[in-house]
């Protein structure tokens, strides 16, 4: 069974229907690319993932369990972590604090008023080895508004990585990102990749295709191609379209 | 590490200057009722900056819950028990109510919409005030409200002069400041802080941002019910203009020329340069108000982070 079962999701903005129907399926660990021309809808499916916008009809199964009318925290706490493709960070916070608030265990004290976080040694200790895995660890005093692009996007993926989660989705990890960059966050995503389930909207193909078990290719709100990166350069609508450029 | 701990050296230092001024309030021209009024608003403006400061939420109604803090003390001492214990207990349970029946309101709501449900809901407390002739006295107000003996049990102490109101006040003041003060730094403060800066991001970490709106906004008017049930014992009175618009503006304008944004003291300095100015520049002009206008109006133009992030500021460059 996938762990992750789109099936029919129809999304619609008053009269503007975005997702028509998206049937997509993920299976446990697989890292699963999204590509599309812009306005194709990636970022609503998202969204509908993970219960930022409500789909009109459809469902969305996370292991066989219907994701319908849940919020995003009840989603996120499901294991379902995301990053945007407009940076949402803690800017105020450092980069451990940004980290500590995300860990499970941080969470579970959440409504806790009686103990002072600075006394806790065990979740900065957590969040360090957290900072640690996406090479930050000497950034970890750093405010998060004053860290370089690059590794804000790293922070970013340290947040999410230290909700523990089952299904990480990135939207749009490489964007802003320099040729650096994107190597760097491509040896990231490679060495994490092993550990969880992973479906990433990418617009810059070579990363996509140098990463991916298998891509769907959204458009017009569907899916209109799908497969492992081999087949879908040899899919013919790929190859027609603009996209067949970097397949 | 300050944070950390329960009382810090600020606390202690801010607590020992407090416990001297009616020692010396008189000699510079000023009176005890005043250090009172101090303290009180002080309370007030910390209770407010948790929802404003620390949460980020902006209401411009918190008057609602100081003047029912306020009404519910007195209440409660004409028709429940005179125990100052219980009087304080029925201002901060009424006022946290209030703020919660509220909070289920508003709490789904951001920016000016949040605002502006608060500012809604502060009128209707107030016109409440105001026509309620028969509970609460109407325009004319709560009156012959008591000082009660604080009984301790082992000890009780006589509150009916403003010397040893103050230093009542003081207790209170310091309590209540030691408990927001861990609030702040504690887990739900820091996820608090988190919800200030992207409601989103909190949400999709698992946190239910909208109970923690709610429960902050309950907390906040909580305190400040007990602040207003200071003030309904301290004037021995309670009225509805504590509840208008104006008034709960001054909190937000207190606060916010203080430092509310960027320092846990900030409400505090706020709240004592605004009443020393009301009697300082109010002596020597009527429209002293105007003063303080364009005080706050530079501050917010040119350092948002108020007299509290003015002198982080300086403190930064001397280090």
């Amino acid at each position: 069974m996938a762990l992750i079962e789109a099936s029919g999701v129809h999304v619609r903005f008053g009269e503007r229907v975005v997702l028509e129907a998206i049937d997509l399926e993920v299976a446990e660990g697989e890292l699963h690319g999204i590509m599309g021309p812009n306005g194709a809808g990636k970022t609503t499916f998202f969204n509908v993932l993970t219960g930022r916008v409500k789909p009109n009809r459809g469902r969305i199964c996370l292991d066989g369990e219907d994701l319908a009318g849940l919020g995003p925290h009840q989603i996120a706490n499901k294991g379902v972590a995301r990053s945007f493709q407009i940076m949402t960070l803690f800017d105020e916070f450092t980069a451990r604090e940004n980290v500590m608030t995300a860990l499970p265990a941080f969470r579970a004290r959440g409504f806790d008023m009686l103990r002072a976080v600075a006394g806790d040694r065990s979740l900065a200790e957590e969040a360090d080895g957290v900072l640690a895995s996406v090479g930050l660890a000497e950034k970890s005093g750093v405010q998060a508004k004053q860290l370089p692009y690059g590794e804000r996007r790293a922070l970013e993926i340290a947040v999410a990585l230290a909700q523990r989660p089952r299904v990480l989705c990135l939207d749009e990890p490489t964007s802003g990102l320099g040729s650096d960059g994107k190597q760097r966050l491509l040896e990231l995503i490679a060495g994490i990749r092993a550990k969880l389930t992973i479906v990433a909207i990418e617009h810059e193909m070579d990363f996509l295709f140098s990463l991916a078990d298998r891509i769907s290719v959204i458009h017009w709100g569907q899916v209109v191609a799908r497969g492992t990166p081999r087949e879908l350069q040899a899919n013919e609508w790929v190859r027609r379209s603009n996209l067949g450029r970097f397949a | 590490m300050n944070e950390a701990r329960l009382v810090t050296p600020a606390m202690l230092g801010l607590w020992a200057f407090l416990a001297t001024v009616p020692l010396w309030i008189e000699r510079v021209g000023l009176y005890p009722y005043l250090g009172v009024e101090i303290l009180i608003w002080s309370i007030y403006a910390l209770a407010f900056n948790l929802v404003m400061g620390t949460a980020g939420l902006v209401s411009f109604g918190h008057g609602a819950y100081f003047g029912v803090g306020a009404y519910a003390f007195g209440l409660a001492q004409f028709h429940l028990s005179a125990n100052l214990w219980v009087c304080l207990g029925v201002a901060l349970l009424a006022s946290g109510v209030a703020g919660l029946l509220v909070g289920l309101f508003i709490s789904h709501r951001r920016g000016i919409y949040y605002a502006f449900m608060t500012i809604a809901f502060g009128q209707i407390f107030w016109t409440i005030a105001i026509k309620a002739y028969g509970v609460t006295g109407g325009e004319d107000g709560l009156l012959k409200i008591e000082r009660p003996a604080a009984n301790l049990g082992f000890a009780a102490f006589d509150l009916s002069d403003n010397f040893a109101l103050y230093y009542f006040v003081l207790a209170v003041f310091a309590v209540v400041v030691v408990a927001l003060w861990r609030l702040v730094h504690s887990p739900y403060g820091r996820v608090l802080a988190a919800i200030r800066q992207s409601e989103t991001r909190a949400a999709h970490l698992g946190y239910p941002v909208w109970r923690y709106k709610l429960s902050v906004f309950a907390l906040s008017a909580a305190v400040s019910g007990l602040a207003g049930g200071l003030f309904a014992m301290a004037q021995r009175s309670a009225f509805p203009d504590v509840m208008s618009v104006n008034q709960s503006g001054l909190i937000v304008m207190m606060t916010l020329v203080g430092g509310g944004l960027v320092s846990f003291w900030g409400p505090v300095i706020g709240v004592a340069l605004f009443l020393v100015a009301r009697d300082v520049i109010g002596a020597l002009t009527f429209a002293w108000m105007i003063y303080f206008g364009l005080l706050f109006m530079a501050i917010v133009l040119f350092k948002p982070e108020g007299i509290a992030g003015l002198a982080q500021a300086w403190m930064k460059r001397w280090r």
